[in-house]
């Protein structure tokens, strides 16, 4: 069991950076799986200073993954299959 | 849809209240707060002289009624963050912050239950967030709070807590001290196992809603307990701490 | 925002600095755990490290075969991108040289290929030539799995996420394939004597 990893709200802040809507209620599937959920129940591993990792529960696949390098961002959302406010 | 930017805001603190030996309540007055709902938390940044900077997450403790955001601080000794708002931090300071963040783990009360709360440590600042706006808008959704600390010392709310289940009914709040207990104790002594949720918690056929926060073990261990006497995983809400804060 | 707003009375974590480091970092005492997924936990039977790719005949030990190898005791300082270092860190592993021994390649670059979905690529120059080992044993202890035990790489003179964690293989390419984090802007190289931190720098 990881201690390090946290739900989808903890991402919460850093994905409003980026998002402009409420994106722990989205609905994502997952590329890898194809589990579809809500993202703040995903897995998040906040790698303090380096990035954030939003995982898929069922198979671990990244999601997203996310980096602030100084004042730019970064955005990798290859690992869902599509993500939905609706 | 609703479109936001989060921005960071400088609050100013107002009071700082303590609450336990280890842990205070900061209350904040935020300029152009838009208000929040049950559950959601601040993202704190601190900023050094030189410019470093340090980030944590705080969730909220005061109703989305309260008139002033109040944060409930739980100090690690080995924390950046937390001894310097439990330590430092004093009436007129200013601290920056952004949020409301997170609409995954909120609940009001139109959402209804049975609500099943359970916390460990510090994890019951957001479930009483819910319990306070369940009580300021006169909710009657019967309402469970599993509640483990360490001593009953270290019970944060407890006065409060005995005040609201005093006066309400429906609202029923269970105490597990784990660590060391009064003479007099005749609750819970242990760690939550499936064994006293089974005992404290709804059938799963009258759906319970579930929330569960606290550090990332205690979270996990709950949580697929719950799954385990039939609550449906949808409508248990988990909000793990990590194995430190900071 | 808060343009030059700072929080009164607020230092931060002690952070001693040491003309030993490179430029921007400070000395650590402890020795963070940063990590970007579930913790692997392969079991011993099962691992194996291979090396791949442009290569004639590709290579593989299993874990008995690998623990046979000639290894040796490396102390050496290693520096994060986080701005964290350990100087003197004492390591126990086999150096990649001996595990390239009598391998013919044209192949200029290496991806470090791990447990979990962590790759890292380097020139195959930075892993040879002795500045790079698998290392299984940190401070006279088997390599905990949260460190990256069994294995991790070690490569101590770029940034420390190039040593990646849970390493089963390298991968022999011509071209330079950015792994995890340089496809996400950090450094493609990472020498912290340079300050390499982010693309562009």
């Amino acid at each position: 069991m990881d201690e390090l990893r946290l739900d989808g709200n903890a991402a919460a802040g850093t994905l409003g950076e980026v998002f402009s809507f409420e994106v722990t209620t989205a609905e994502y599937a997952c590329g890898g799986c194809g589990r579809t959920g809500r993202l703040g129940g995903a897995m998040v591993y906040e790698v303090r200073g380096l990035g954030t990792i939003v995982r898929c529960p069922s198979c671990d696949d990244a999601l997203i993954r996310l980096a602030h390098n100084r004042e730019r961002h970064m955005v990798d959302l290859r690992g869902m299959r599509y993500l939905t406010t609706g | 849809m609703q479109l936001y930017r989060i921005l960071w805001r400088l609050a100013d603190v107002v009071e700082v209240v303590p609450e336990t030996p280890r842990t205070k309540s900061l209350v904040l007055d935020v300029p152009e707060w838009e208000g929040h709902k049950a559950g959601q938390h601040v993202d704190v940044k601190l900023t050094a002289p030189d410019g470093y900077q340090a980030q944590r997450s705080y969730s909220i403790a005061s109703a989305p009624e309260d008139e002033r955001l109040v944060l409930t601080v739980d100090r690690l000794d080995d924390g950046e963050v937390s001894p310097y708002l439990t330590d430092v931090l004093m009436v007129g300071d200013k601290l920056e912050l952004r949020g409301p963040i997170g609409g995954y783990f909120t609940w009001e009360a139109k959402d209804g239950g049975p609500l099943l709360l359970v916390g460990g440590g510090s994890g019951v600042v957001p479930l009483m967030g819910m319990i306070r706006h369940r009580a300021a808008v006169g909710s009657d959704v019967p309402t469970r709070l599993l509640y483990s600390s360490r001593s009953y010392e270290e019970i944060i709310y407890r006065k409060e807590l005995e005040d609201l289940t005093a006066r309400d009914g429906a609202l029923e709040v269970i105490h597990t001290l784990t660590r060391s207990r009064p003479q007099d104790w005749s609750g819970y002594d242990r760690r939550i196992d499936a064994e006293m949720l089974a005992e404290v918690t709804w059938f799963p056929d009258e759906s319970p809603l579930a929330f569960v926060c606290g550090p990332t073990p205690f979270v996990e261990a709950v949580g697929s307990a719950l799954v385990g006497l039939g609550h449906e995983p949808a409508r248990v809400k988990t909000e793990r701490f990590g194995a430190t804060g900071g | 925002m808060s343009e030059g707003f700072f929080s009164r009375g607020f230092l931060g974590r002690r952070r001693r600095h040491d003309e030993r480091l490179p430029p921007g970092q400070y000395l650590e005492d402890g020795f963070p755990v940063l990590s970007a997924g579930p913790t692997p936990r392969t079991p011993l039977e099962e691992w194996d490290f291979s090396i791949v790719g442009e290569i004639d005949e590709p290579k593989r030990w299993t874990w008995e075969e690998f623990r046979q190898l000639p290894s040796e005791e490396i102390t050496k300082d290693i520096h994060c991108v986080t701005k964290w270092s350990k100087l003197e860190t004492r390591w126990e592993g086999v150096s990649v040289d001996t595990l390239f021994e009598g391998v013919e390649t044209a192949a200029e670059y290496v991806t470090a290929f791990c447990d979990g979905d962590y790759t890292t690529n380097l020139p195959l120059e930075d892993v040879t030539g002795g500045k790079a080992w698998v290392a299984y044993a940190y401070d006279g202890e088997p390599l905990e799995p949260e460190h990256g035990g069994p294995a991790r790489l070690l490569v101590p003179h770029l940034y420390f996420w190039k040593s990646a964690k849970w390493v089963r293989g390298l991968q022999l390419t011509s071209y330079d394939i950015p792994g995890f984090w340089e496809s996400l802007g950090y450094h493609n190289y990472g020498d912290p004597w340079r300050e390499q931190r982010y693309w562009g720098d």
